[in-house]
């Protein structure tokens, strides 16, 4: 029996290298539940059942605070994935963990896999490059925030739906239209200090943080209490006061109002597409991002939301081959667009956005391109390019705080910003000397 | 003569402590010790390096203002929650010990919040208070209230509390009830033969005879208020507005796990375990003495 046994664990040691040799495996942490979890396991079996030299397996490790801790901790353990999702907010953090990460450039050029850096839409990669243009990590979803209207709800409140909003001069003139006219929500946020701070810095050609926003070094400070800034701030304060504003909450509490036909107005990622869509029972339609006339009279990119995949240190270069590989297939032109129809994000190619118009997806879904275009519009500049500040998620609970004082009229703009700033920069000197 | 049992020899008596002593090493001694040691340092979230600063983390704590806030918040939320999940427990156990039918089916539907887990508890009261769509907030629209925890500080405090202390009745009930059923009826039957009345009864005779079961729950709800809420405030607040319900605790979560700043966490835990130390001398050193076994 003890002989039988030990046989059979002979063989099944024996074995076992011979079928990793036939199929490198490769491991994928991601975040996506629901409709995008189907959509990440769809693109892992095609890219499965497109060669038999590797497999890809992906695994749910929560949202994306959460993915990002369990990379971390089994980093720690020695078990880290091959590739790991990392939201934008954890960018400075997995940057600075060298050693921890292999950069996307290094591992494309060590595998051999096609792989150009300038297919890519500089206003996505750029988040997720170096100065020097180095790829860190491959984008995966990105989107921007767009401005949603409910046509019905303007309708009823008495305003033309097809009223000019590419403006906050005059978005606060519908607003006052809309609560004259009996609307209880005119506008509504998700992601407060995303769409209203950071994408309004870039929007308007400003700049969030010193240093390049944190691209040039760690010794950056908020830059996030200038007048551009405090004067939205303050309008939107006073509109919050008004009514005119309804606060929800700092994440994307607003979608299901607006979602349940309640507001008007709604800033919210152009991701939100896919929900609204499959939701709303009343006409709604997409338009770019106000911005102030005052400041600018032609705007600059809004930057993006999202994550990006980070592949991890510590495996064989015959994985990383793997690894390569797969990075590749989710670049290719037709993946990308699949998934930009099917979503609501951003296609990371401008091959990828030019299929989708050439198959008439555009046409057929007026608005979807509205985010392609205010990103792609004008080459980035050092403010537009994204925001690479370390701990940035606490950075943004302190922003939510801040806001919130705001909103609730306890605060100036300007008093809560300078406060912001204070706050912020003393976790900047901290991650500066953590990561020296 | 003193009474006590007597082993031979020092085998026997290590065996049978060790395993006490093993299980308080590994899950306490260990993970306290380790968070003393890190509490000196600030390491990368991946633990590649880390540079030591000695008692810098808690300079960096301690200067700000909005930590030394935390202090307060902790100490009006663990009162509170102290008190609503106590009182009420008290009432209800008195109240149902007094009744002669159907006392079981009561104790039982009593008991069943416990059961509930705190985030679950934190997520049905949070879809009560809805601000769009809350039940409650929706009657308190109607009587001209407008209720809004996202932006009141005082009324996210008011709603955690009420959804930390809810499931709290249940277990102190439990507790006051098993007290209850302990006081000898014949005290309690010569002092009703005396004239006194219930309520007389209740604060001169049973109340003094709970004392104990009152203490020993003061400090394990002390305990609960601080650690164990963690899951009601994530999930109704996630610590805001601003920081109106940031207690202790729950700056340790999101410090070192939404924001990977393992140093300022460690330091932060070993400040709380001083406190909640102190806090437990104080109520053996000074409560228990009013404190009748």
């Amino acid at each position: 029996m003890k002989k039988n046994l030990l046989g059979a664990l002979a063989v099944t040691t024996a074995l076992s290298p011979l079928a990793a040799m036939a199929q490198t495996e490769v491991q994928f942490w991601h975040a996506f539940t629901g409709r995008l979890g189907e959509l990440v396991k769809a693109q892992v079996e095609e890219f499965n059942a497109s060669q038999d030299e590797f497999v890809v397996v992906e695994s749910h490790k929560g949202n994306y605070s959460e993915t990002l801790n369990a990379g971390i901790a089994a980093f720690r353990a020695g078990e880290q994935p091959h590739i790991l999702m990392v939201f934008e907010v954890g960018t400075a953090t997995m940057m600075s963990a060298k050693g921890a990460i292999k950069p996307v450039y290094e591992v494309m050029a060590e595998s051999g896999a096609s792989f150009d850096p300038d297919a890519y839409i500089g206003a996505v990669k750029g988040y997720y490059t170096t100065t020097d243009g180095d790829m860190l990590s491959l984008p995966f979803n990105s989107s921007t925030p767009v401005l949603w209207v409910n046509r019905d709800a303007m309708q009823a409140a008495g305003v033309d739906p097809d009223t000019d909003l590419s403006t906050w001069e005059k978005v606060g003139d519908v607003l006052e239209q809309l609560k004259a006219g009996g609307e209880d929500c005119p506008l509504v946020t998700a992601w407060q200090s995303w769409i209203h701070l950071e994408n309004l810095s870039a929007y308007h050609n400003v700049p969030f943080a010193s240093q390049d926003n944190g691209f040039a070094g760690l010794d950056t400070e908020l830059m996030l209490n200038g007048p551009v800034q405090v004067a939205h701030l303050s309008a939107m304060g006073d509109w919050a006061k008004d009514g005119k504003f309804i606060y929800t909450g700092r994440r994307n509490e607003g979608g299901a109002n607006f979602r349940a036909g309640e507001c008007a107005l709604f800033t919210e990622s152009s991701a939100g597409y896919a929900g609204i869509k499959a939701e709303a029972e009343f006409d709604f339609d997409v338009r770019p991002l106000p911005y102030w006339e005052a400041v600018t009279s032609e705007p600059q990119n809004t930057i993006i939301g999202g994550a990006s995949l980070w592949v991890m240190e510590g495996h064989d270069p015959e994985e990383y081959k793997g690894v390569g590989e797969f990075l590749s297939f989710l670049s290719s032109s037709d993946v990308q667009a699949a998934w930009h129809q099917n979503t609501g994000y951003l296609p990371i190619t401008a091959e990828a956005g030019e299929a989708t118009r050439a198959a008439g997806f555009y046409d057929e879904n007026p608005g979807t391109d509205i985010a392609v275009i205010q990103m792609t519009a004008k080459e980035p500049t050092a403010n537009s390019k994204g925001l690479r500040l370390g701990s940035f998620d606490q950075i943004r609970g302190i922003i939510d705080e801040e806001l919130e004082a705001i909103w609730s009229g306890e605060k100036s703009a300007q008093e809560a910003m300078d406060s912001a700033k204070e706050r912020g920069d003393a976790l900047l000197r901290r991650f500066e000397s953590a990561n020296q | 003569m003193e009474k006590r049992v007597t082993f031979r020899g020092w085998l026997l008596p290590l065996a049978l402590i060790a395993p006490q002593v093993v299980i308080s090493a590994v899950f306490f001694f260990y993970p306290a010790a380790q968070a003393v040691w890190q509490s000196l340092f600030i390491p990368d979230p991946f633990g590649l390096s880390s540079k030591f600063v000695g008692l810098g983390n808690f300079e960096f704590l301690l200067s700000d203002k909005f930590y030394r806030a935390s202090f307060v918040t902790t100490a009006v939320f663990s009162t509170l929650v102290t008190l609503c999940s106590m009182i009420p427990a008290l009432f209800l156990a008195v109240i149902a010990d007094r009744l002669i039918k159907g006392s079981g089916a009561y104790r039982t539907l009593l008991i069943w919040p416990y059961a509930v887990a705190p985030a679950v508890a934190g997520v049905l009261w949070l879809f009560m208070f809805n601000t769009r769509v809350g039940v409650v907030s929706w009657y308190l629209g109607q009587l001209g209230y407008d209720w809004n925890h996202v932006l009141n500080g005082t009324e996210a405090m008011g709603l955690v509390v009420v959804a930390s202390a809810w499931g709290r009745i249940s277990y102190n009930f439990l507790f006051f009830f098993a007290a209850l059923q302990s006081v000898p009826r014949s005290v309690i039957e010569a002092a009703a033969i005396d004239g006194a009345r219930f309520w007389r009864r209740f604060f001169t005779i049973v109340l003094p005879l709970l004392s104990p079961t009152a203490f020993f729950l003061l400090v394990v709800n002390v305990v609960y208020a601080f650690f164990e809420t963690f899951g009601v405030i994530h999930t109704i607040t996630g610590g805001g507005p601003q920081q109106a319900t940031t207690i202790l605790v729950y700056k340790v979560f999101s410090d070192g796990f939404v924001g990977q700043d393992l140093g300022s966490s460690s330091a932060q835990s070993v400040i709380l375990l001083i406190v909640v130390g102190l806090l437990t001398v104080i109520q053996f050193k000074y409560v228990e003495k009013r404190v009748h076994y």
